[in-house]
């Protein structure tokens, strides 16, 4: 490779701060959406990259569920604080005080109220016209049809059907009062990248992606990590669920809720050891995550109602 | 290599519905492990519920449950997977008949493209219209996969039947790399594995061409082009302009300039996060700092002083039109290129292209999918280069203002004077609009003929163009008096002089640089019209501008003079164009014009913060560094003996 060409790495990493630029320029209210995961940590990097020597010229806001690792919360007060941004949480306060749980009332209406719901009352709150999202076009296959600017309704809704095209770099930024903009400034990125990516810029990540001796349940194949706080693992029914606890090695390959994210059997302590076993891996990134097995067509479902 | 080290390489895939694409991608996902078992079970689970024996690789793509109901792709999508060498990106577009749009939006960003035809069926139409819209959006690299060769018993003739017919039409194409490869996606033939049952085809497997495809060299490194995107300032000390570098490459203290304002300076530093880089190039996105103050904005350019881009109001293009409701000539639109965003509006079809047959024929509109060449009129000028040439700086979308669609994506081909040129001057826009209703045009009573036989000599416009300070005024005074002492009727008209009376109501505007130069244009072509040599001298910096007057006037009558003078030389001369030293010029010079400029009190100074546009094709150019005056004078009056316009004087 001569001098004057860059590496795929650094070319994705070129058109990431090209589209975080563009929203900072064309936007009045703009918002990162930070979910404390391997991709927000490496968009926070982006965005940094993005206005030096400046500080990242908008807030970046979490929607908590709540139901998020401790580990999760300890890293995203500690990190955030030492980058100097401004970090906005937000919870649907009020479903989560009723007890909404994924294992009493089902994944997909839990994700609806905590998630969707609370990070369209959050948007709404203030005012963001643009909200910069993690989401990758490699994750799941409604996200491959999806724009790097994403138009979406006065109720935060996707129209899979109405897209604009989005030609070359360059892109249409323009909205109506009431519409909003999604912007994905990691459409291109896979997961290897992203580990990738973490490695060569030695990017701070939540302990809990390396492999350590956790006491889990294993159901359906998956392992469920056993919380102090969050014991009450319970099934829609109200049955307690079955299984002997067990202390397995294990690692978290992606995160979410804790009553909603299995971990994987792993060793993979350093970079390089989880970017082996992301090569070698037989199964998507999601397969431990609850919610996208529910039904073919459901992540596409969620988008259509506003979830990024 | 190392995996951060791995190139990449975008490629579009395209073909009629059923060619086999999805099995094709499906295919190159499975060889290069890039599936994965959970996904693998999903298609499993939907085949069998759909009452299919085997396990359609096609259904991995089919992203939207609207496509999987109707079985067919019906938007765009992106795949990824990599090899030892490479990183892929797939643009997988759908290739329906009415679905122009969808093609275009996924090929326009990439390095390649793999055309599927079915060695059933040939080259069809689609397969010629998709070879076309490679071609328009110079798409430098093309592969034609031959699939389901399996049906075709392998047969070498069925290939070679495709592969001359093909070659055969891309003739009329633009298209200069193109390598056809006989595939089963199905079975898996030349894919990723060379087929045992193809021993006639020496070529390697699609996965080996893409792998080793040089695209590095597609990009344009020469034509430094750098849009300013935002403009940082963290702090008193500190302003950086970001933006990514689109063409060309830069180095710290090259000399630059700043695009519209004109205002030259140089790069102090290339900042990036993680330190300074001696040198940036395209497609980086980085922060410049330059080494003077001056006033530079998002949709502003920097370039390098000696390679400049086109700054033109006037377009010509080709778009494809992509929205629902058809183009109306004359509608607003607002035009995203680069970082700037200008209003717009499409003054006239030149054609539409039939994009199946190739023929241009005259349109009146453009509905969804059509494609063809325009005129476009924007607000304000923009820069560019033709897209053949940059594609960074020659694309464009237009965007409808009230729905705020994106209705159009085009490449510009250069600014539109090129057609006015073939349009007579009557006819001609510019001119006809101007022209006050109810008024009838009435022919002199004593024609130009009788007038130009009685003075011995031609009617003929001299246009002196050049920088304040180049010498303008002084070669055309000299001039004058020579022509006048020969007995020739002269007329004069000076940018100073026509500001104080007929143009004193005008700044200096891009709008009133145009009027200024209307007026001029008309009060000259009057002094024409009675005979006269007319001496007009005028820094008119605008190409647009000077190209209304010279369509005034019939071929050969119009004569511009680019009085051609660095900025700088300028600047340290007196009016009257005699050479002296900067401190010296600095307290002779009485109306201290440079000096005020550059101290910010004359906004708009030509050659300070307002570009000035250099004819490309002037009748006569002089360096005024290289000539004396009277040289210069000399020359433009060999010039109008050569050709006829005076007598050789009697001696
Ligand atoms: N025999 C044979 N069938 C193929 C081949 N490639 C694709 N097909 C079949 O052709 C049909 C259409 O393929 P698909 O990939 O969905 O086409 P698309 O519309 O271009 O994406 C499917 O039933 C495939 O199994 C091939 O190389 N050989």
């Amino acid at each position: 490779m001569n001098s004057l060409s860059l590496s795929y790495l650094r070319q994705l990493e070129a058109e990431s701060i090209d589209i975080m630029r563009e929203v900072a320029a064309e936007f009045k209210n703009p918002v990162m959406l930070y979910s404390v995961g391997k991709d927000s940590s490496v968009m926070v990097r982006l965005a940094q990259k993005a206005f030096y020597p400046g500080r990242i010229p908008f807030p970046l806001m979490h929607v908590d569920t709540g139901y998020k690792f401790p580990e999760m919360y300890k890293f995203r007060d500690e990190f955030c604080k030492k980058i100097d941004v401004t970090l906005i949480v937000e919870q649907n306060e009020e479903w989560i005080a009723r007890g909404c749980h994924p294992l009493k009332m089902g994944v997909d209406k839990c994700c609806s109220y905590l998630k969707t719901g609370a990070l369209l009352d959050a948007l709404r709150k203030h005012g963001f016209d643009a909200a910069i999202g993690g989401a990758r076009r490699e994750e799941e296959k409604s996200r491959a049809k999806e724009r790097v600017f994403s138009l979406r309704d006065s109720f935060g809704q996707w129209d899979p059907k109405n897209q604009r095209p989005e030609l070359w770099d360059i892109y249409n930024t323009r909205i109506n009062e009431d519409e909003s903009m999604r912007v994905f400034p990691l459409s291109n990125w896979t997961e290897k990248d992203i580990w990738q990516y973490i490695k060569i810029e030695n990017i701070p990540v939540v302990p809990i992606y390396f492999a350590q001796e956790r006491e889990v349940i294993v159901r359906n194949g998956i392992l469920i990590p056993v919380y102090s706080g969050l014991s009450e693992l319970e099934d829609a029914e109200g049955n307690v669920i079955q299984g002997k606890i067990k202390k397995i090695i294990c690692r978290f390959r992606s995160l979410g809720c804790i009553p909603c994210t299995g971990a994987i059997a792993s060793k993979a302590v350093t970079f390089d050891e989880i970017i082996s076993e992301v090569r070698a891996a037989t199964k998507s990134e999601r397969e431990n995550r609850v919610i996208d097995l529910t039904s073919d067509s459901s992540m596409e479902q969620k988008k259509k109602e506003g979830y990024f | 290599m190392p995996t951060g080290e791995k190139s990449l390489l975008r490629f579009v895939t395209t073909g009629s519905v059923d060619d086999g694409k999805s099995t094709l991608i499906g295919r190159l996902l499975y060889e290069t492990k890039s599936i994965f078992e959970d996904q693998y079970t999903a298609i499993e689970k939907t085949s069998k519920k759909k009452g299919l024996k085997e396990v359609e690789l096609a259904y991995l793509l089919d992203g939207l449950a609207a496509e999987r109901e109707q079985g067919i792709t019906i938007d765009v999508a992106y795949r990824y997977f990599e090899t030892e060498k490479r990183k892929f990106i797939i643009t997988d577009s759908p290739g329906h008949v009415q679905y122009t749009k969808n093609m275009v939006t996924g090929a326009s960003k990439a390095d390649c493209a793999v055309i599927l035809i079915d060695a059933r069926n040939g080259v069809l139409t689609q397969s010629k219209r998709h070879g076309f819209l490679i071609s328009l959006l110079q798409i430098p690299h093309l592969i034609v996969a031959v699939n389901k060769m399996d049906l075709m018993d392998y047969k070498q003739e069925v290939f070679s039947r495709i592969v001359e017919e093909y070659t055969d039409y891309s003739q009329k194409l633009d298209i200069h790399d193109i390598v056809f490869i006989p595939v089963s996606a199905l079975k898996g033939d030349n894919v990723a594995v060379k087929s045992k049952k193809m021993p006639w085809y020496e070529g390697t497997t699609l996965l080996h061409n893409l792998e080793n495809l040089n695209v590095s060299a597609d990009r344009n490194l020469v034509d430094f082009r750098f849009p300013v995107q935002y403009v940082l300032r963290p702090n008193a000390d500190f302003r950086g302009f970001a933006g990514k570098i689109v063409s060309g490459t830069i180095t710290p203290s090259e000399e630059v300039v700043a695009l519209p304002s004109g205002k030259i300076t140089s790069i102090k530093t290339i900042n990036t996060y993680d330190g300074e880089l001696t040198e940036a190039f395209a497609p980086q996105s980085v922060v410049l700092t330059l080494n003077d103050e001056i006033d530079v904005s998002r949709g502003d350019m920097i370039v390098r002083k000696k390679n400049l881009p086109l700054i033109e109001s006037s377009l010509e293009a080709i778009i494809c039109w992509m929205n629902d409701e058809p183009m109306t000539i004359n509608s607003s639109f607002i035009m995203k290129h680069t970082t700037r965003s200008v209003r717009a509006s499409v003054k006239s079809i030149v054609y539409k292209i039939d994009v199946n047959t190739l023929h241009r024929q005259p349109a009146e509109t453009f509905s969804l999918n059509d494609i063809g060449r325009v005129e476009l009129k924007l607000a304000a000028p923009i820069f560019f280069d033709p897209y053949k040439i940059n594609h960074a700086t020659g694309r464009f979308i237009l965007i409808d203002p009230l729905t705020n669609k994106t209705v159009a994506a085009g490449m510009i081909r250069d600014a539109a004077r090129h057609v006015e040129d073939y349009v007579p001057a009557e006819t001609k826009e510019g001119v006809k609009q101007k022209k006050s209703p109810h008024t009838v045009w009435r022919d002199y009573h004593i024609g130009l003929a009788e007038r130009e036989k009685q003075s011995g000599h031609k009617a003929v416009v001299l246009w002196f163009t050049g920088l304040s300070g180049s010498g303008k005024s002084t070669i055309a005074m000299k001039l004058e008096r020579r022509l006048l002492e020969q007995g020739c009727k002269t007329a004069m008209l000076d940018g100073d002089i026509i500001r104080h009376g007929l143009c004193s109501d005008l700044a200096f505007s891009v709008a009133d640089r145009k009027e200024n130069i209307r007026r001029a244009g008309e009060t000259s072509r009057l002094f024409f019209e009675h005979g006269n040599i007319v001496l007009c001298t005028f820094i008119s910096p605008f190409k647009e501008d000077r190209n209304f007057v010279r369509n005034l006037f019939d071929t050969g009558r119009f004569v511009e003079i680019y009085v051609d003078c660095p900025i700088d030389e300028c600047q340290k001369r007196d009016p009257n164009g005699v050479d002296c030293p900067i401190d010296e010029c600095q307290k002779r010079d009485p109306n201290g014009l440079y000096k005020k400029a550059r101290s910010g009190q004359i906004p708009g100074f030509t050659g300070i913060d307002s570009p000035y546009e250099a004819p490309e094709k002037p009748e006569l150019a002089l360096d005024t560094q290289k000539c004396s005056v009277d040289k210069c004078v000399d020359v433009i009056e060999e010039y109008l003996l050569k050709h006829k316009m005076i007598a050789k004087p009697k001696k």
